[in-house]
């Protein structure tokens, strides 16, 4: 069900409007809703990962070298990353396209 | 062999749901619905019923453990009524949206307030738009055949719909009736065995129930109703292959000396005995009347009440239940609804009767006749009237 690939009709439908294909909601790209985005300042992160503990989308992930980053893909730019961060790494920027 | 037998018709209902040899039975009893529950547990614990019977919380748990054992590609069964039939609302409205067959009968009682345990259809009527098939029953005999009938209908891949079985609450369910009772051998010559159309499979993961973005939502609705509408046909089918089966006929409107009447009585369920007699009665008087009483209210059968009413001036349709500061109460509403744009169409005079265990007499339904006639001849068309209201004396004696 929850693709962006335009409309479906009614008669495609699987019945009871059942998803058939386990997993699917990744392909559901609710980075699309974000108005603000998640800008980092990594001199200031000690990589506590308090933003991937609190990310209520769990889209935060770690990098090899330790720091931590959002797949934007999935980010809904909620800030809420920004809000418990302890040191002040994470900014939220306007989106501008 | 069928056995005739006088018995209570809740008890009959309980029997038809042992020989459709169902797996669970979530329920939580309610007057005048208690009686089938009541039995059902009994057959399970004496071991006549090989089910689950889950005695839930409320009426919220019942209907959402009747939910998830369908969903399990389980034969599911309930009962309610009334109060707990609003407290069921949310999760009525969401299995026709899942597409899951559930078998509920509704012992139709009034909704509070006052408290009432009495009969009127004000309980299902609020659930009139919820995508169920639904369907009323006249007497004893009828809600045993009815409830076989019903596992037919909705286990069909053309309808997978959840219905409703309405027996007016204590006019039927209490009543001790000479009810026609089939053997096993005989049931399932009818029956067909159960078997899921789809169900949750650890092998085959699906996801029932999500959410639907208003990118889909529409056509989600549209397929559910479509569903609805083609359950009638299949409806008919069932009812006809029951009828060559056992010689008990039922259609999805039914008629009494309708044809050619000048005025058509219009009703659903059990008052509808009262008024054949009624309609022997005015007969006799000379009075052209006839009967018309809808069996299945979801999907509503247009052409065919359309072609029951045809030729008749005016229609007294009896309504159960109040559509407050409304239009009509919920029959008439739909029926005036089918008639509006047809040419020579009988006027529809709204009549509100029966009201939480109210008795409709046969003198009553006189009234409603004289009445219906007296409005037409006066040009005068209220949306609807309450009936045998004490402190309405003197207008019920105008058209007398």
């Amino acid at each position: 069900m929850p693709k962006e690939t335009g409309k479906t009709r009614w008669q495609d439908l699987p019945i009871g409007f059942m998803i058939t294909d386990a997993g699917n909601a990744a392909e559901y790209h609710t980075g699309t809703w974000r108005s603000q985005q998640p800008v980092r300042n990594n001199d200031r992160c000690f990589r506590c990962g308090m933003c991937y503990l609190f990310c209520p989308e769990g889209c935060i992930h770690r990098g090899p070298d330790g720091y931590f980053f959002a797949d934007l893909r999935y980010c809904k730019g909620c800030g809420i990353c920004a809000q418990e961060c302890w040191s002040d790494t994470i900014n939220m920027v306007e989106e501008t396209e | 062999m069928a056995k005739r037998v006088g018995i209570e018709v809740s008890i009959a209902c309980a029997e038809a749901v042992r020989l459709a040899n169902v797996d669970v039975v979530p329920a939580y009893p309610i007057t005048p619905q208690t009686h089938i529950i009541e039995d059902l547990s009994q057959l399970v614990a004496e071991g006549e019923l090989d089910a689950a019977f889950i005695p839930v919380e409320s009426e919220h748990s019942a209907m959402s453990a009747a939910l998830g054992a369908a969903a399990a590609g389980a034969r599911v069964f309930t009962a309610t009524s009334s109060q707990g039939l609003a407290l069921m609302h949310e999760i009525v409205m969401l299995a026709p949206s899942l597409r899951l067959p559930v078998v509920m009968v509704v012992a139709n009682r009034a909704l509070s307030g006052p408290i009432s345990i009495w009969n009127d259809h004000s309980d299902i009527m609020a659930e009139r738009d919820c995508g169920w098939v639904q369907i009323f029953c006249e007497n004893g005999q009828e809600v045993f055949d009815l409830t076989l009938v019903a596992f037919n209908v909705v286990e069909d891949e053309r309808v997978l719909l959840p219905i409703m079985v309405n027996l007016d609450g204590f006019q039927l369910s209490h009543m001790i009736e000479p009810i026609e009772i089939l053997d096993q051998e005989e049931a399932d010559t009818y029956l067909r065995p159960h078997k899921a159309a789809f169900r949750l499979d650890v092998d085959n993961p699906t996801s029932m129930g999500p959410v639907g973005l208003p990118e889909y939502f529409s056509e989600a609705k549209m397929a559910a109703d479509m569903a609805l509408k083609g359950s009638k046909e299949v409806v008919e089918e069932e009812l006809k292959r029951f009828g060559e089966t056992f010689g008990r006929h039922y259609n999805v409107v039914e008629t009494y000396k309708a044809e050619g009447a000048e005025v058509i009585i219009l009703t659903m369920g059990s008052i509808s005995e009262t008024a054949m007699s009624a309609i022997d009665k005015m007969r006799t008087w000379g009075k052209k009347v006839g009967l018309v009483r809808i069996r299945l209210w979801r999907p509503f059968p247009i052409e065919e009440f359309v072609a029951a009413v045809k030729g008749a001036e005016v229609i007294a349709c009896i309504d159960r239940a109040v559509t407050f500061g409304g239009t009509a109460g919920p029959v008439a509403s739909e029926v005036r609804s089918c008639l509006y744009h047809l040419p020579g169409k009988p006027a529809v005079i709204n009549f509100v009767a029966g009201l939480g265990g109210r008795d409709v007499t046969v003198d009553d339904f006189v009234t409603m006749v004289d009445r219906a006639q007296h409005y037409l001849r006066k040009g005068i068309f209220p949306p609807y009237e309450l009936i045998n209201i004490a402190g309405e004396e003197e207008k019920e004696a105008e058209s007398a």
